[in-house]
């Protein structure tokens, strides 16, 4: 009798969870939907769904989201890994494919009318820009112009504009809110 | 409260996957093909060793040694000297992910000893740092 009722609290438990996490991600996607139907971007860009873009760039850096830059732009960096920013990264011949097809699928171009901020970005390129750094991108630019060395360049625990979350706090989940930035030393940003 | 025997199962199955992820079996395995290969007088503190040793970098003059990025503390976690993304521990004992995928081992030797030495490690080398890792 005993054993019955603890197998029956322990899976009544799991099945509680479960359906709990379901409920939050359907919350989630009717969210998005609903936005969709109204013909409104969702805010922020698309997070990142690629496992093996998460283990072979994201090993080393933030694993900046496919929305952040057009598709021309992703090529052009996939074809020069000889010299990524000064390192050499060796893929496997595969896995590059693999890689391209996805930061491509998923690029600026491609969200911009899913996903507000690569929306901006794609709008605030000209016709022939193709930027390489995500910190060109005149919108990103334009986002950070208030930012100084300080609270940056010479923040130890920032470094460069091109560690997003850094302060972006919910920067993994593709969101960049203003509310949700943090600078490390310094208080919640506020404009 | 008394536990009895099905509950102590139940639980003990719920738990089972994190169970068979500490084997040390994939270092072993690549000790023995290095051995193969011609590794000899191999030593955890001969990795030790190397792990401190700094190498320069002839393109940008700068110092590189395997603790630059994963810290002389293999237990601490590490730090990319690039991009300040965090190093989870190499530590097995802090960080059970650690030698458990001999294809994810060998990519790292071959990427990290290329930016770290500016070659390929030797068999020999490979060993010597696998037995210092498996040591900590």
């Amino acid at each position: 009798m005993k054993t019955t009722v603890w197998i029956g609290i322990l899976s009544g438990g799991m099945l509680l969870l479960t359906a709990q996490f379901a409920l939050s991600r359907d919350k989630e996607d009717s969210m998005t939907w609903n936005r969709l139907a109204r013909g409104e971007a969702a805010p922020g860009v698309a997070s990142v769904t690629n496992k093996l873009y998460e283990q072979e760039c994201g090993a080393c850096h933030f694993a900046y989201q496919p929305g952040l830059l057009p598709a021309q732009s992703w090529k052009k960096t996939l074809n020069n890994l000889s010299d990524h920013f000064g390192e050499t990264v060796e893929l496997e011949k595969g896995d590059l494919a693999a890689l391209t097809e996805y930061l491509t699928k998923d690029s600026a171009d491609l969200s911009g009318n899913k996903f507000a901020i690569s929306g901006k970005i794609i709008r605030s390129l000209g016709d022939k820009e193709i930027p390489v750094r995500i910190t060109e991108v005149p919108y990103i630019v334009r986002q950070h112009h208030e930012l100084s060395a300080r609270h940056i360049g010479k923040n130890p625990d920032v470094k460069s504009l091109s560690n997003c979350n850094a302060c972006h706090t919910h920067a993994e989940r593709g969101s960049f809110r203003e509310g949700e930035v943090v600078i490390p030393k310094f208080d919640r940003w506020e404009d | 409260m008394r536990l009895d025997k099905v509950t102590v199962i139940v639980i003990a199955l719920l738990f089972t996957p994190l169970g068979g992820m500490a084997q040390a079996k994939p270092a072993d395995d690549l000790l023995a093909k290095y051995r193969e290969q011609g590794a000899r007088n191999v030593s955890a503190k001969e990795g030790e060793t190397l792990w401190g040793r700094r190498f320069k970098d002839p393109e940008s003059g700068e110092e590189r040694a395997c603790s630059t990025c994963h810290n002389n503390d293999l237990h601490a976690t590490g730090r990319h000297a690039k991009t300040g993304k965090p190093i989870d521990p190499m530590a097995s004992s802090a960080n059970p992910k650690r030698l458990t995928d001999s294809k994810f081992i060998e990519k790292w030797f071959s990427r990290n000893c290329r930016w770290t030495l500016g070659r390929e490690c030797t068999p020999g080398e490979k060993s010597s740092f696998l037995l210092f890792i498996q040591s900590q």
